[in-house]
Parts: C-alpha cells; structure tokens; sequence
C-alpha cells in the first residue's frame, strides 16, 4: 500500500482542490455558525484527545491540524493530536478500552470499534445526520459502523488499493484497456512477462498491498474464509482454483515478489523496474512530486482490479473509521467533532489535500473536483462503494483482524505459489491456524 | 535510636532520687524489654546484615524481570487478548502450537539461526581477536573500526542489509550482473533457504565484534612470560594457542558465549525489518511470531505460549556454557586437580 520511508517524497499536496474550499476568516465565521447550529453542543470546559494513524501525505496530516484547530476556534474545546503507526492505533486502542484511560476519540484501521463496542460511544445520531445530508453511507461503511443497529464508529474514509500500470508498456503488450475480467488480467500478466516489462504482487508479509490482493483473489473466484456464522470454509474448491490463478500471475510475476513488503512495489515501480502493481495512489502522488519522475506520472494510470468468476468487484480496501470512548467525559464535544470532520466545508479540502488517499464514504462527495480534475486519480473515487469487508461473510471483529494480521491468506498463497507447498496442504494449513483464530 | 532511649532512661535514672545506683547498674546489665524481640536483634544481627543490602537490589530484579517473567508464564495458561485480562484455560494453547507448523518451523527456525550464526561468529570473531592482538600499525584505530557493526543501531544496520537484500535493487546481484556472473537478480528474502542465509549473514556481521573485542580483551591478560616460556620449550605456534591461550581463554569463551547464543536466540529487529517472518514463515523466529500473534495480532495468551516455549532453550544454553565450560576449579581462584 504505502510505507513510511516513501513519505518524504510524498509530502506536500495540490492546492488546486482546496481553492473551492473557504479560506480565513469566512471560514471561521462559518465554523463558528456551524458549531452554533450543531445539534451536538460540547460540554462546558471540554478538552479531546485524539490518537489517530501516522499520515502518509504530509498534506492531508496539515489539512487535518487545521480542522482541529477550526474546531477550537469554532467551540472554545481544546483537541490534543498524537499519532501511531497505523498498526499499532489498535493495540493501544484496546488497552484503553480496558483500562478505561486514554484519548477520548481513536482514528484507527479495519474493525477497531468491532473489538471492543460496548466501549464506543453510540454515534447512531451522527451517522444518521452525516448519512441524510450527504446521500447515505455505502454498504461497507454501514458493515465498518455498525453493531446490531447501533453505530459504534463513523467510517471516516478508505484509503484505495488498486491497480497501477504503466500506459505505454501495457499498449505495447497489446492492451489499450486495462484488463476488466481476471482470465484477461492473465493474458495481460503473461504478455507483459514477454516484453520484458513485467510487474507483480506482494507475496512477503506486506500487511497492506498483501493482504489486500489475495483477499480480492479469493473472492474473486468465490472461495471464503468464513461463513456467516465463522465456520472456518476455506478448504474448498473456489480456494483452489484462486490458488492456481494466484500462481498463474506470479510465475509471470517480476521474481523476488515472495520478499516484498509494503514499499517494495513503490520502490520497484518508481524505479521502473515493474510495470504493474497494486498500490494506493503514493506511487503517482511521488512521481509528480520528482521531477526525475515525472514521465512515470505522465505514463501511469489507475484501474479497479479485474473481475472474477464470481462476476462482481471483490476489493479489499483500507478502512480507516474513528469512534469515542464511552469513558469520556465530553461525549457531545466528541460527537459534534466527529460531525464537523466530515462536513462538507471540512471534508471536501481534506479529500484535497490528500491528492487521492483518502476516499470518502459518503457518495455526496463524489463531486469533489479532486476525483475529476485529474482522471488518473477517478478510480479511487470509487473505493467505498467497491469494498468488501476483512471479515468475508463472517462478524467483522478481532477474529477478522487477527486472520490479516496473522498473514494467514497471504501465507496460503505464497506457499502455493512459491512451491513450498501444494493446494491441498496450504488449504489445510491455512484452515488449521483459522480454526485456531476462530475458536470460541 | 535504640541505642539513644536507652541512653537517655540511664541518665533519668541517675537524676532520680527513688532510685540507688545499684538499680542502675542491674538495669544497665538487663536489656531493655522491647530490645529482646526478634525482630531487633534481626534488625543489628552482623549475620543477617546483608540481607539489608540486598534487599533493595532484590526488590529491583523482583519487580522488574522476576515479576514481568512470572506474568508471562502466567498468560501463556490464559485466553488473555491486549486490552482484556483472560481466563485460566490450562494448557490448550500449548496443546494447539504443539501442532502448529508455524511455531515448529519457528522453533527450526530459531536453532538454526542460533546455532549457525553462534558458531560463526565464535569462529571469527576468535581469528579477529587473535589477528588485533598482534603488533601492528594503526593498532588502536583499526580496533575501533572492527567495533563499528557493533555501534551502528540494529534497526538501521537490518535497513542497511535490507537494501542489499532487495529483490529489484540489490547492490550484490548488480555488481554481480555487471560482471556478468548472473542473469537475472538473486531473489534473496524470497526464497526460504536464501533467505534463512541472508538473516543468518546479516546477524553474524552485526555479532562479530562484540565476540572479536570480548575475546580480545581475554588475550590481553594472558601474561607474555607463558608464551616465553612455551617458546622456549619449543611449542609452534599451533602448541601454543592449544595449551596456552585457548586454556586461559576458556572463562571469557564461556561468558562470551553464553552472551552471544542469548542474543541471538531472542534476535528481534533484524528479522523484522528483513522479512517480518516471511517468505512464508521461513525466516520466522520465536520471538518474531510471538510478537505478531501477541501484539499485533492480539491473541497475548498465545504470544506468551511462544515466549515461554523460549524459556527451556534458553536455560539449557547457559547451563552447558557455565557447566561445560566453567568447571576448572582454578578458574575460582583453587588449584587444578
């Protein structure tokens, strides 16, 4: 997905998107009329602290200081920020939970709200008023937010993984068109092999680029890794037949993806030793911030990743939803916060800022200039709408989360793959260590 | 303050006028009441005086490596998850990694980067310490140089040898390329055995000083008039480190030894930066695995299974260094027998 050693060529961002936006004192003036109107009034006194994920634009992380601090201006509370590898929001989060101590509000990944929701603040009221204004939270983000018919958190937004390709070499290979179906994808893979412009997947333990297309290949063919009711269901033959696909790519795969982490796809990209990958939109954000770069820019785009058997968009995004503790002493302050986050006035500058990065969850802001000003950045328009969620057909709690974080997909197919082991062993090793996660 | 009360009821004593001097004296010969309890004499006894100054330092190692060791036994017997204290469910996570193959190709894993890596590094750091112990120019400045894997922090020396590792931008299989030795780059984090030789490699250059300079250090006190002698009694060379120095050099051997299996065994950053465990758990070590299913993944009970399954391993390296190495009486200070 995005490393942090990439970050410092990442940093800085367009102002084009935020020109729209207000500036100065009309935009105080207005946050000072919102906060007078918010049906959420903070408490007398209130002070937040909020833990959130380590940016990976340096823009969106400036744009996000601002709103905070739009927010204090605007309401008189004052908000502390600090920020942990996006990994490590949930350990923290967790211990919180327990104790009962720590940052009022968590900007966290995946299910955070899921492992612990009788500790999140019910936001049911700001979901509604977000979700009425600005034209209804897509499925996933309903899957992410919700416990029974509570919202535990607020979907604050995705960060995309989809495919990136080079123009030129894909036209070469015979493809004016991004693959759309998965049998194409691998005609695709294996003509690129030919011109010796090949690209790839990571295989290594990548906890973001990884995870995300093995759970998309799975899906793509109809395997599982749980039911609905967290049986364990991967040993089965759609899991067997993205295995093979699975390894169809990669023996046509630059070598060496077996060792890739989440950067080394950046990396190779940008130094235009591969010409296909999955990725967030980092890789284009640092080739048109070097100007070294800027013919990969200029030969870069974006596109879904293909379709399965199955015959629906099987994507596994990056959900990043932010909740409220319940020991927290200014509930209202919490949830008036939340709201003026995701405000249009706010968000739509935001969105900006982060050149792409951060895909919303409400459709309303599907008009931000942000996806359309620049084409090559459209397809991350639509990561919300696309994304299916980590836990499969199963809960979407601790269990999910310890089957991505435990690599277990991800080993099943690199062992396939690589030729450690064969489809049947890897099938069942992986359905071993699930059960293992699965237990009651 | 013992001392002073009773001090002071001797002197009102001597100013009352009820009271002879022959009761002061009896009463100066008979301990005062509250003197004869236990804990007093415990509290000035010279026997048990250093149990007093032991105790700060007791309480320290109680607390600090005692307690959090204590703790992680105690976890490993619990379904404990970060952020929520467990129930005791008795052996069951060890009952499911005794057949996981992740945590026995961990525990693989694991010996083997130890045991490669341990007797490498003894092997040269040993020649190391043997050749800086000669005469030579530069002597002190290249000293310092051998000790620089050794200063450089972990986590930039593994992001070091990450790079040169690296599947596309390997500077090995460049310079390789460009002396046509190789087609295509070598893949070495993909490939488990390449792998598993690339941590090893990269563990053996950061570990070698620490054994070079410790052994080293050994020579230097070895006293020159044993080599004389040895001399002229005709030794070769080969004699002399055999009979002479490698003797006298067993009790460092031992400490160093025990340090470097220790360090190597619970090696955590390099493998983390490297590989994080993969391709496929080949490079997988026991602490990397419990860190991720314990930290990151959440399951603390587990983690701490694995943690604990260190704790034998472990044990048994230092009491075959200490046993194996350390029984010469001579070495405490007592006659050879």
């Amino acid at each position: 997905m995005t490393n942090f050693t990439r970050r410092t060529l990442v940093r800085g961002g367009t102002a084009a998107a935020a020109t729209a936006a207000l500036t100065g004192p009309a935009f105080l003036e207005w946050s000072k009329a919102w906060a007078q109107a918010a049906p959420w009034k903070p408490e007398k006194d209130a002070q937040l602290s909020i833990l959130r994920w380590k940016y990976f634009v340096q823009a969106e992380d400036d744009k996000f200081v601002a709103l905070m601090d739009a927010f204090t201006k605007a309401t008189g509370v004052k908000i502390t920020i600090s920020r942990e590898s996006y990994e490590d929001v949930q350990p923290k989060a967790s211990v919180a939970a327990n104790t009962g101590a720590g940052p009022d509000l968590f900007w966290g990944l995946y299910s955070l709200p899921h492992l612990f929701p009788q500790k999140c603040v019910d936001v049911t009221d700001v979901a509604d008023y977000l979700g009425k204004k600005y034209g209804g939270w897509v499925d996933s983000a309903v899957k992410y937010g919700k416990e029974g018919n509570k919202w535990i958190g607020i979907p604050i937004c995705y960060t995309g993984s989809l495919i990136n390709y080079r123009i030129a070499a894909s036209q070469k290979a015979g493809f004016s068109k991004f693959p759309s179906k998965t049998d194409e994808f691998l005609e695709y893979v294996k003509a690129m092999k030919k011109n010796n412009t090949p690209g790839g997947f990571a295989l290594g333990h990548a906890p973001g680029d990884g995870n995300t297309w093995v759970y998309w290949c799975l899906w793509a063919h109809g395997g599982q890794h749980v039911d609905a009711n967290d049986k364990v269901t991967i040993n089965s033959p759609e899991t067997e037949k993205a295995l093979n696909y699975a390894k169809a790519l990669y023996e046509n795969m630059v070598p060496g993806t077996a060792s890739w982490n989440d950067s080394s796809n950046n990396k190779a990209f940008l130094g235009e030793e591969i010409h296909w990958t999955n990725n967030g939109i980092s890789i284009y954000v640092a080739a048109n911030k070097d100007a070294t770069k800027k013919h990969v820019a200029e030969d870069m785009n974006h596109a879904y990743y293909p379709l399965g058997p199955v015959g629906k968009a099987t994507e596994l995004h990056l959900m990043f939803p932010i909740l409220a503790m319940t020991y927290t002493k200014y509930p209202q302050a919490c949830k008036a916060l939340i709201a003026f986050m995701l405000e249009a006035d706010n968000f739509n500058p935001w969105i900006g800022a982060a050149q792409g990065y951060i895909s919303h969850c409400l459709p309303a802001f599907d008009k931000n200039p942000i996806w359309t000003e620049d084409p090559k950045r459209t397809p991350y328009r639509d990561v919300a709408k696309r994304s299916l969620t980590a836990g499969g057909l199963g809960s979407n709690g601790e269990k999910a989360a310890a089957a991505i974080s435990d690599y277990v997909l991800l080993d099943m197919f690199a062992s396939f793959c690589t030729g450690k082991d064969d489809a049947k062993t890897s099938m069942r090793n992986a359905e071993r260590q699930l059960q293992r996660i699965y237990r009651s | 303050m013992a001392f002073i009360s009773f001090h002071a009821r001797r002197e009102v004593n001597a100013f009352n006028p009820e009271c002879p001097m022959t009761d002061v004296a009896i009463q100066n010969a008979r301990p005062a009441p509250r003197a004869a309890t236990t804990w007093d004499r415990l509290k000035v006894n010279r026997d048990w005086i250093a149990l007093w100054f032991m105790l700060p330092t007791a309480a320290f190692l109680i607390l600090f490596l005692a307690y959090p060791l204590g703790l992680g036994v105690w976890l490993s017997f619990t379904d404990a998850r970060i952020g929520r204290s467990g129930v005791f469910i008795g052996l069951e996570n060890y009952n499911w990694l005794s057949d996981d193959s992740v945590f026995w190709l961990s525990v693989f894993n694991t010996l083997l980067y130890t045991v490669v890596a341990s007797a490498v590094k003894f092997a040269v750091g040993l020649y190391l310490a043997l050749l800086l112990n000669q005469n030579m120019p530069f002597k002190a400045i290249v000293r310092a140089i051998v000790l620089i894997p050794f200063i450089v922090p972990t986590v930039l020396s593994a992001i070091a040898f990450w790079w040169i590792y690296d599947a596309q931008f390997s500077i090995i299989s460049w310079s390789l390329r460009h002396m046509g030795l190789i087609d295509g780059n070598i893949n070495f984090l993909g490939d488990s055995w390449n792998a598993r030789w690339s941590a090893i490699v990269a563990n053996i250059w950061r570990g070698i000083p620490f054994v070079a300079i410790t052994l080293l250090a050994g020579l230097q006190t070895v006293s020159p008039s044993l080599y004389e002698a040895a001399t002229i009694d005709g030794a070769n060379r080969w004699q002399i480190f055999r009979h002479v120095t490698f003797p006298l050099l067993t009790p460092i051997i031992a400490v160093v030894m025990t340090f470097s299996v220790l360090f190597t065994f619970t090696d955590f950053q390099l493998i983390w930066v490297l590989t994080r465990g993969g391709p496929v758990n080949a490079t997988h070590l026991m602490a990397t695995l419990s860190y991720q299913r314990a930290i990151i993944g959440g399951h603390l009970g587990e983690g701490a299974a694995i943690s604990t399954a260190m704790i034998p391993f472990l044990l048994a390296a230092i009491l075959l260094s200490w046993f194996g190495l350390q029984r010469r009486k001579w070495q405490q200070g007592e006659s050879n027998d």
